[in-house]
């Protein structure tokens, strides 16, 4: 650890430049003032737009993905590829996808909901999977034994057993997304970041505080939202509750 | 027998999960139209597995299995469901989906008849909410409908399973070990249910099960098993403690 | 049992009128959103037509890896990545021990304390580990210890969310059964919560240093150090073939912190 620290050339020096550094820039930073409501405006919507389109295509495709990745339920030819998709999808931070969309489709929102969705893929189908693979297979041989077909058995036997977890990571891959919306326009994939970075660029402190604020606020309302339609989905099921 | 009044007739079955090993061996059977059988014998000596094989969530390795006119031991995908969904089945540990109602375990019953699109909206035909009703009634869980699977004790999610299985109408019942995790009561409640939903639905009914004296009081025939063979199959009277002997062996367990 | 039940209850319903105005509500409520959002986002579909093309260019310009790239202007990078990932979880266990303990109530059975140290770990949580980068270069200039004190604040508040709530679930009876002994608060600290969460706290700092060196090859974007460091200059340059090899070796990173982690917590587990 203390040759983790000399290789990161840390001092005490620099660190107490840094505090000094840092009371001057709180004081920039106070009081936020926004400088271009427009592009702040702009840019959190956009955010949203993103976290929103990226999370329901997301979603949507990890269902199937996860499903054919679980275990227990699928042969090995089902199961090999999907695990090679999720573990594809999982393996690099939303950021760097986004670059490689930003080169693909162009600078804009198209490249950040195309690396929103990689990653919603990745974790949604993971955890999906594995909720699969942890179900009673007493319930879906119940199911099956009534000569039901494969979707039905899927339906009742399976879905029951699962829902709860799905809505807790479907909401968390929600708030997740808002999350990562805010970032990605870092590397010009649309959204708030782009705006926030450029601010930083600029020494623009007291509307980098501004844009912060306004972030937090928003991943806030998030949150409340996701609260909400947790309490929709799982009213009766306080067993769920993991 | 003849083929009419017969609903099953198992020829030759064999089951080997491990090669060489036989946990049936050689099973040839016929079970009545009408009636509760019962199958008795020590545990694993493949009453369950027989069970299994004949809706076929066991494949077994050799031998014939006639039900509804046709061998159903070589049948797959649509042709083996649509066999699956005329054999209701009843299981140890209930097997409800435990998350949805009683309503929906009931209804799950008619899943093969059911389109997926029209399963997933809940959209089952009149009829079949109806039947389910009746059958609430029936097992007296009138007034539990939309109460959750995993809110009821055990007997009550058995009188359930049991009424899954018979809203599929089916030809057969087949029962595995239905009162193993029940108390001596409630067995014999469960056990009435059996027999008196089969009279009333015209169904037949095989139920494997351990205990010698239930068997006898509710069965019109009994099958004994011992190591993958049948070696007793006759009416409850003729159970002697000789037969027994064969059944389970030794004599130690007979004594008082 | 009633077997004269009227025909009001035989119409049988999944939810309630409730349960179904909610759910209703959700949904109009997502397909709302879904539909204004696609229908407002800028997409300009002229670069979506162009994707396959871009795409199969990009392969090209990145194919052959540059490996020769690697021992001058990646490996470096890549030790400093894992250092930043390393340095910063330990940082935070450190910090989030006592915010996490604050937070729990069976531990300190004061509701003020409590919630100032929830309000600590929410902040920490809300802020994304890039905006802390970014404040952190602001505030000590680029470089790894702007990187390493991201990663730290901003696990600070997952291992401490976590922690406290691992804290919270552990057995009353071994407490009470010390309180009876009359053990003093740290006794009871060290001997009846700690080896309780124990467990769970090794295995919340394994998944997040995990976490932490996916996060950490980020970082250099906003010239917080690391290997992202490395990634942005090849970008700037267009070295295809360099990105490439950065890319492959975040890649090989992850997998091996991952299998790192598997067999440290079958061990441990």
């Amino acid at each position: 650890m203390i040759y983790a620290l000399g290789r990161l050339d840390f001092s005490w020096d620099r660190f107490v430049t840094g505090l000094d550094n840092g009371a001057r820039f709180i004081g920039r930073m106070l009081p936020p003032r926004i400088a271009q409501p427009d592009s702040l405006a702009k840019g959190l919507i956009e955010s949203l737009e993103i976290a929103i389109l990226a999370s329901s295509m997301g979603i949507l495709l990890s269902l199937p993905i996860g499903l054919f990745a679980a275990r227990n339920l699928m042969p090995v030819w089902a199961t090999w590829p999907a695990r090679a998709i999720i573990a594809a999808a999982r393996s690099f931070h939303p950021v760097i996808v986004a670059i490689i969309f930003v080169k693909a489709v162009g600078f804009g929102a198209l490249a950040g909901i195309c690396a929103l969705v990689v990653a919603s893929i990745g974790f949604i189908g993971k955890l999906f999977a594995e909720a699969i693979e942890e179900i009673s297979l007493k319930q879906v041989e119940a199911v099956r034994a009534t000569g039901a077909s494969f979707m039905n058995v899927i339906l009742f036997g399976v879905l029951p057993q699962v829902f709860g977890r799905f809505i807790g990571f479907a909401t968390y891959q929600l708030d997740s997304n808002l999350r990562n919306s805010t970032m990605v326009g870092i590397v010009g994939a649309g959204g708030i970041g782009g705006t926030l970075f450029s601010a930083f660029q600029r020494f623009d402190y007291d509307f980098v505080a501004a844009i912060l604020l306004s972030i937090i606020a928003m991943i806030m309302a998030g949150e409340v939202l996701a609260t909400w339609v947790r309490g929709v989905f799982l009213e009766k099921g306080k067993v769920d509750g993991e | 027998m003849n083929a009419a009044s017969t609903a099953l007739s198992v020829r030759g079955l064999v089951k080997e999960y491990v090669r060489g090993k036989k946990v049936l061996d050689g099973i040839t059977i016929d079970f009545a139209a009408s009636g509760l059988s019962a199958v008795i014998g020590p545990s694993g000596t493949g009453k369950s597995t027989l069970l299994r094989c004949v809706n076929r969530l066991v494949e077994p390795t050799a031998g014939q299995i006639h039900f509804g006119g046709r061998d159903i031991a070589p049948l797959k995908g649509r042709a083996l469901r649509e066999a699956r969904r005329e054999i209701g089945m009843v299981f140890q540990e209930y097997n409800l989906v435990e998350r949805l109602s009683v309503m929906e375990n009931l209804l799950s019953g008619r899943l093969g008849y059911t389109p997926a699109f029209k399963a997933w909206l809940r959209r089952f035909p009149q009829e079949d909410i109806d039947r389910a009703f009746a059958l609430l009634d029936q097992v007296g869980l009138g007034s539990f409908a939309n109460q959750r699977a995993d809110a009821l004790s055990g007997g009550q999610r058995q009188r359930v399973g049991i009424a899954r299985a018979v809203m599929q109408r089916p030809k057969l019942l087949l029962a595995d070990e239905p009162t193993s995790s029940l108390d001596p009561k409630t067995s014999v409640e469960i056990m009435g249910i059996m027999r008196d939903l089969g009279r009333e639905h015209g169904i037949p009914v095989i139920v494997n099960m351990h205990d010698v004296e239930l068997a006898k009081r509710f069965a019109d025939r009994i099958v004994g098993m011992s190591g993958g063979r049948i070696v007793y199959d006759g009416p409850p009277d003729g159970l002697t403690d000789d037969v027994l002997k064969t059944i389970y062996g030794g004599e130690s367990w007979l004594a008082g | 049992m009633s077997a004269t039940a009227s025909i009001e209850q035989r119409r049988w319903r999944r939810f309630t009128p409730r349960q179904r105005l909610a759910r209703f509500a959700v949904y109009l409520t997502l397909v709302v959103a879904i539909v204004l959002s696609a229908r407002t986002v800028e997409v300009i579909p002229e670069f979506l037509y162009d994707a396959p093309e871009q795409m199969r260019d990009l392969l090209e310009r990145m194919w052959p890896i540059a490996w020769s790239h690697y021992p001058k202007g990646v490996h470096e990078a890549l030790v400093e990545t894992l250092h930043i990932a390393t340095l910063g979880t330990l940082i935070a266990l450190v910090m989030a021990l006592p915010v996490g303990l604050m937070a729990a109530n069976n531990v300190v059975p004061n509701r003020v304390v409590n919630y100032l140290a929830k309000l600590v770990l929410v902040s920490s949580r809300s802020v994304n580990s890039l905006v802390w980068a970014l404040l952190f270069v602001a505030v000590f200039g680029p470089g790894a210890l702007a990187g390493t004190l991201a990663i730290a604040f901003r696990s600070v508040g997952f291992v401490g969310k976590l922690f406290g709530e691992a804290l919270e679930e552990s057995n009353r009876g071994t407490i009470e059964a010390l309180e009876a002994t009359g053990a003093p608060w740290s006794s009871r600290l060290a001997w009846g919560y700690w080896p309780q969460v124990k467990p769970a706290f090794w295995s919340i700092a394994l998944f997040r240093w995990d976490i932490n060196v996916r996060e950490s090859a980020v970082l250099g974007l906003v010239g917080a150090g690391g290997i992202g460091m490395a990634l942005d200059t090849a970008l700037n340059l267009f070295q295809w073939d360099r990105v490439a090899m950065v890319l492959f070796s975040i890649f090989s990173v992850v997998v091996v912190a991952e299998i790192i982690v598997t067999q440290i917590r079958k061990k441990i587990l």
